[in-house]
């Protein structure tokens, strides 16, 4: 065991698969030697050399273009895009490409060494344009899978997972927690299964249900609500797509109530496809409404960036209702 | 003269502006319209075998166009797009690659797909969408793919093979495998930004690839010069990316083939990617969807009628005593019914089975797919005469 913050455990991740097989290759905007804006790919040019640690031009449509085209030819794609807010350019190679190599061609040609990691989230006043969480975008999109890891253990070995994995992945790291988030981590390789929920605390009062750097604020909520007698089962869902909709389910069917909290806004978010299944799944189990606390409808902003972010008060009051209700 | 030392530039004293005047781009042709080689050209290197299996090839994919518009007209297929006109363009490069390098098609390269082996059963098989279809029955008629015969699946959006094809040659590169990788796409396609991506990315990386450009004069209804690019089409563009470049006649068989030739040396030996633009002419509408009346006169399409590369490379063959106008159409009508056979044979076999419309959206269903798959067959039990394709064979599952 190591301690390491969440950046370090993704180096990990890297180093590790770049060891395990010559076919990994590593790339995006400023990853060569400079080891990334965020230093995720640090030292891996030193270790494995320019060809398979490098930077890419200033284009994210050619950096997943490309990666779909090394990934198609057999090789483990690992495409950085700088910040989530910027993978939009590259929309169509992730929607009309990635997603789609294996089905369209009847299995004749597949991605699947493709992952693509992105940072994502506020907190950290980055605004408009380095504060998005774009998930719901791409959980639209049968084929890819979607994964957020919520500290340096999950995210190593979920990242080794993805990387591995028969399918493109989109692997969407919390920028907040890159250097805040600091726990054990095996030194070893290890993996994490993937579509797989984990639950962080069990409680029988109610569900509270996160993902990515919103767990925090599930836990500090539930911190809360407990010295108000209430006992929160916490569940990070770890991946967005495919979900684990029976390990949630399970636990509404116990808890009678959920929560479910995210960062971006809330029309059309991931919460409302979790609501809208799991009202579904547990219609006559539900003692309350299921909550969705989620960010407001508008473009992330700069000075209100406290106001608008999802804190663990929110949940709180949440929570308080939900019991109430 | 002086020298600004970051950029390695020779500096001036006089504002000077550029324009196209100072590129522009000849056009390589070697077999002129009527089938003679031009002076001071030269025939490539090609001997009778290789020289009629192209001819055959172009022979194939002008019946194989003409049988399945005509099918699409009847109603038997949803949709077609040809390529006559451009038969030399992907069958003359095709024809200068190794059987080991990957194509990266647009949809209209059926010709070189012809030239490596792709059955007129397969073909027809994609075309009627049936379960024989490599495909799967999934994509509309022309997208066709086949992983032994290394030629990736067709998609529709535009362009979004071009930064693949970097990708894939980066990855043939760095295994040292001694293949490249060629991608066609048409000047319409060439205004996306995946083009301008890829081809940059391609310099910057020095990868054993071939963007070739089919220059056919349209992109549906759009007209290339004036309407597409205001410059001296696409050529320039690889060379402002630091790109070996050729702007060749696409009509003319040979001067794809040798052009192709040379590039493919440069990309496998060199690592030096290039672009070749091949001009020509969509003589067909742009889909069966398309009437080109709407937007372009006879006149214009008799003048490059008069180009046809068929016709042309004909008239080489024939004067080699290679091939005698008789012995052409009996090849012809030969074909010709092998094509008629196989449409027959390929409309009358079922779509695939329904369990595979959840099979290959991830290497394995996952567990909602299934869910859904279920819920869909019980809905087809149900109303079976609503869904006559499929609810017949719907159990008894796979074969």
């Amino acid at each position: 065991m190591a301690k390491m913050n969440l950046l370090q455990a993704i180096n990990n991740a890297l180093d590790i698969a770049m060891a395990k097989s010559e076919k990994v290759y590593s790339f995006g905007e400023d990853t060569g030697s400079f080891g990334g804006v965020f230093r995720a790919t640090s030292g891996l040019t030193e270790r494995y050399g320019r060809h398979r640690n490098f930077n890419t031009p200033l284009v994210e449509q050619g950096i997943i273009g490309f990666a779909n085209g090394l990934a198609s030819q057999g090789s483990y794609a690992i495409a950085e895009i700088q910040f989530g807010d910027y993978i939009f350019p590259a929309f169509d190679q992730i929607v009309n490409e990635s997603a789609k190599f294996r089905y369209r061609s009847g299995n004749e040609f597949n991605v699947g060494g493709l992952t693509i990691r992105t940072p994502y989230g506020g907190g950290i006043a980055g605004g408009h344009y380095h504060s998005q969480s774009p998930e719901a975008y791409f959980a639209h999109t049968p084929g890819l899978k979607i994964v957020m890891p919520r500290n340096p253990y999950m995210a190593k070995g979920l990242l080794l997972s993805a990387i591995f994995d028969k399918n493109p992945v989109l692997f969407m790291e919390p920028k907040r927690l890159y250097r805040a988030s600091v726990g054990e981590v095996p030194e070893e390789e290890y993996t994490l299964e993937l579509g797989k929920a984990d639950i962080v605390k069990e409680g029988k009062d109610i569900t509270l249900l996160a993902w990515g750097a919103q767990v925090e604020m599930a836990e500090k909520a539930a911190e809360l609500a407990a010295k108000d007698g209430i006992d929160c089962e916490i569940i990070d869902l770890v991946s967005i797509l495919p979900w684990d909709v029976e390990t949630v389910a399970e636990s509404v069917r116990k808890t009678g109530r959920l929560v479910v909290t995210q960062e971006a806004p809330i029309t059309a978010g991931f919460a409302s496809e979790v609501a809208s299944t799991i009202q579904e799944e547990c219609f006559l189990y539900l003692e309350s409404p299921i909550a969705r606390v989620c960010g407001l409808d508008t473009p992330y902003p700069l000075s209100h960036e406290k106001e608008y972010f999802v804190d663990h008060l929110k949940v709180y009051e949440a929570i308080k209702a939900s019991m109430t209700y | 003269m002086a020298k600004d030392k970051q950029h390695q530039l020779d500096i001036v004293t006089k504002p000077e502006f550029l324009d196209g005047s100072a590129l522009k781009i000849p056009m390589f042709q070697i077999l002129a319209e009527d089938g003679t080689i031009r002076k001071g050209a030269e025939a490539p290197a090609m001997d009778k075998e290789l020289a009629l299996k192209i001819f055959d090839t172009m022979q194939f994919i002008r019946i194989l166009d003409e049988r399945m518009i005509a099918a699409q007209r009847q109603g038997r297929i949803s949709f077609y797009l040809s390529s006559l006109g451009e038969e030399a363009a992907s069958i003359g490069s095709a024809a200068a690659l190794d059987d080991g390098d990957m194509i990266m098609g647009q949809y209209r390269e059926q010709g070189a797909l012809a030239f490596r082996g792709f059955t007129v059963e397969q073909f027809m098989n994609q075309l009627f969408s049936n379960e024989r279809d490599l495909g799967k029955g999934r994509q509309m008629p022309v997208h066709y793919g086949c992983a032994d015969l290394n030629f990736m699946t067709i998609a529709s959006p535009l362009a979004t093979q071009i930064p693949q094809a970097t990708g894939y040659a980066y990855g043939q590169k760095m295994e040292k495998s001694g293949k490249c990788t060629i991608c066609y796409f048409g000047e319409g396609a060439a205004s996306e930004g995946d083009f301008h991506a890829a081809l940059n990315m391609a310099a910057v990386y020095k990868v054993p690839a071939i963007f070739f450009c089919r220059n056919n004069g349209y992109a549906i209804s759009t007209p290339s010069q004036g309407e597409q690019y205001a410059g001296d089409g696409i050529a320039p563009r690889g060379v402002a990316y630091g790109m070996k470049t050729i702007r060749v006649d696409g009509n003319d068989l040979f001067a794809v083939y040798q052009a192709t030739l040379l590039a493919r040396k440069l990309a496998v030996e060199e690592n030096e990617p290039v672009l070749i633009e091949g001009m020509s002419y969509r003589m067909a509408g742009h889909s069966t969807s398309d009437d080109p009346t709407g937007y372009r006169t006879r006149e214009e399409e008799d003048e490059w009628r008069a180009k046809d590369p068929v016709v042309r490379f004909q008239k080489w063959l024939q004067k080699q005593e290679w091939i005698t106008e008789e012995q052409a159409q009996e090849n012809y009508d030969s074909k010709k019914a092998a094509v008629l056979a196989a449409l027959k044979s390929a409309e009358t076999v079922p779509v695939p089975h329904i369990d595979e419309i959840i099979n290959d959206v991830y290497d394995t269903p996952p567990k909602h797919l299934k869910q859904q798959l279920e819920a869909l067959k019980a809905h087809i039990r149900k109303y079976p005469d609503a869904y006559p394709k499929t609810a017949s064979r719907i159990d008894g599952g796979e074969k």
